[in-house]
This record gives C-alpha cells, sequence and structure tokens, in this order.
C-alpha cells in the first residue's frame, strides 16, 4: 500500500469516527440521519481501497440511499411525536 | 456509577479483545485451500471471468436462493403490516408543494442513465465487479428518485409483482434443469460455456444474475412505492 493511499485510509477512518459521533450526538435528528449516511458513503469508498468494489456498490446503493430515504420517510411521519 | 462502571469495563475488555487481534495479525502470503480452488479452477470449469460471481451465481448457487426468499419474504410482510392506506380514487388527492426546476430536470436526466447502469451492472455481472443484487439497488434508487420527484407517480403495481414472480420461477426452474442436464443444481454448464470474457459465456451465469437483478429491483421499488403510499398521520 502506498503512503498516499496509507494516509487517506487514515482521514477517511478519522471522517467515519467523526461522523458516527455527529450522529449519535447530534440534538438534531436530520443532521444525524445524514451523518449515518455520510458514514455508509465514507465506508464504501473504504470498501474500495480494501479492493472490494461488489460490497463498495452494494454499500453505497443501499447504506446510503435507500437506507437515509427510509429513515428520512420514517423521520417525515413522526414527526409531532418528537417531545414524548 | 456502578453501570457506569460496568459499561467502561466491557468497553475495556472489548478493546484488549480486539487490540489482541490487530497485533496477532499477519496478513497471508498465499491462498488458503478453499480460496486456491475457486482461484484455479473457476475460469477453467465454468468459465466465469468473476470469481465472486461464479461463487454467488454457481459454487454457492443455494445460499443466493435463500438469500433472494429472505428478500422476497420482507417484501412481502412490508405490505402485510403496514396499514392500507391510500388507493387511487378512493381519497381526494393530495396536494403537493411542486418539486421545484433543479429536481424535476435533475431526474428527467438521470434516471434513464441510473437504469442503465444498474442493467449494465447485472447483465456484466460474470465480467465486471458488481452483479444482481448491486444492479437491483440501483434500479430501486432510480425508482427512488422518480418517487421524490412525484410522489404520486402512478406506478403499475402488477408489473411490479408479474416481474417478480416470473424472475424468481424461472431462477428456480433453471436451477432444476441443471440437476437434470449438468452437474447439480443451478449448474451453470446447462449451456455452452463459451470464451473466457465475452458477454455471451460462463453458460447460464448471466442470464441467472440478470434475473436476480430483476427481481431484487422489483422488491426494493415495491418496498418503496409501499411505503411511500402508506396513510399520513
Amino acid at each position: 500500500m502506498s503512503p498516499l493511499l496509507t494516509i487517506m485510509t487514515l482521514l477517511l477512518s478519522i471522517a467515519m469516527i467523526g461522523g458516527a459521533w455527529v450522529a449519535i450526538r447530534s440534538f438534531s435528528l436530520p443532521m444525524a440521519i445524514l451523518a449515518a449516511g455520510l458514514v455508509s458513503l465514507l465506508a464504501s469508498v473504504m470498501f474500495l481501497i480494501l479492493a472490494a468494489p461488489d460490497v463498495a456498490m452494494t454499500e453505497a446503493a443501499i447504506g446510503s440511499g435507500l437506507t437515509t430515504f427510509l429513515f428520512f420517510f420514517v423521520l417525515g411521519r413522526v414527526k409531532g411525536g418528537e417531545d414524548d | 456509577m456502578i453501570k457506569r462502571f460496568f459499561v467502561l469495563a466491557l468497553l475495556f475488555a472489548m478493546g484488549l479483545l480486539f487490540t489482541d487481534l490487530l497485533l496477532s495479525y499477519t496478513p497471508d502470503t498465499e491462498l488458503n485451500s478453499t480460496a486456491l480452488y475457486y482461484a484455479n479452477h473457476t475460469a477453467k470449469d465454468l468459465g466465469a471471468a468473476n470469481i465472486v460471481t461464479a461463487i454467488i451465481v454457481s459454487y454457492r448457487g443455494l445460499d443466493t436462493l435463500g438469500e433472494v426468499t429472505v428478500l422476497f419474504l420482507s417484501a412481502a410482510i412490508l405490505v402485510l403490516v403496514l396499514p392500507k392506506g391510500w388507493r387511487r380514487g378512493k381519497r381526494k388527492p393530495r396536494i403537493l408543494p411542486s418539486t421545484g426546476e433543479l429536481l424535476g430536470t435533475g431526474s428527467h436526466l438521470l434516471v434513464p442513465l441510473i437504469l442503465l447502469l444498474g442493467v449494465y451492472l447485472f447483465v456484466n455481472g460474470h465480467l465486471t465487479p458488481g452483479g444482481g443484487f448491486q444492479g437491483g439497488a440501483i434500479i430501486a434508487s432510480a425508482a427512488l428518485l422518480l418517487l421524490l420527484t412525484n410522489p404520486l407517480q402512478p406506478f403499475s403495481r402488477h408489473l411490479f409483482s408479474v416481474v417478480e414472480s416470473i424472475a424468481g420461477l424461472c431462477f428456480v426452474v433453471i436451477g432444476l434443469l441443471g440437476i437434470v442436464y449438468a452437474g447439480g443444481f443451478l449448474d451453470n454448464r446447462l449451456l455452452p460455456i463459451g470464451q473466457l470474457g465475452e458477454l455471451f459465456s460462463a453458460g447460464t451465469m448471466p442470464i441467472l444474475y440478470s434475473l436476480i437483478g430483476l427481481k431484487v429491483g422489483a422488491e426494493f421499488s415495491s418496498m418503496l412505492i409501499n411505503l411511500s403510499e402508506t396513510k399520513d398521520s
């Protein structure tokens, strides 16, 4: 693995941990959903670097596409029940 | 306090476990025996350039049938569980805010391209990375884009169920024909293997993966459409 690729992998990992932290800690739900989608998107780039393009495609389409839509859809349906 | 200590201790133990895993990790210098078998025999026996596809569709085809069944079951349960909501003509149509120029024009430009990419992925599944599941998910994301542009988009539900049923049936029938005329269930040597690396090669593999792609695409799309048509609470 070339040094450039190693640095990129490290940056991706840090960004993923940061995204996951935002997704857990954020007080705004849309922000948390977007951060979770971002983690999926970065994970798919990571799979590509690790030479698994098949998994990367699935992760990009399902993890960051359809799942984010599903969360936003449910969020739209439960609006109004936010403060318990 | 004691709960927090317990959580910390658990985290520490897990960290210790993973550190041990990381420190004792040595990359393999050669393939293990199963991987070696696949690497040596796939191109010669099955004629597929993509070993992953050969494993998914042919060597482990039965597992793929199970996966497709699980997906089918989840789609069916979704329809069963969701409240029966909006039916065409029964309720007065929802008034929606306009979509916006950017999303409308963008989706008109992108939806055919996304569909084409999905079809390309599952037709070329035996040659390039990708395949039925990826192609199906990409086709479903085209349906999602259409839904986002116009939530009242009239989709033909009948078409989706027909495509899904026929694809599933053909998959099983081709698999069973493999028992009779070739080496076993889902054996791809039902058709001639052909030249390695050409589109029409690897026996029934491209046909099977296209069927999986159509089935997965139809299932995901009908799931999304069913979700978006539920009753507004």
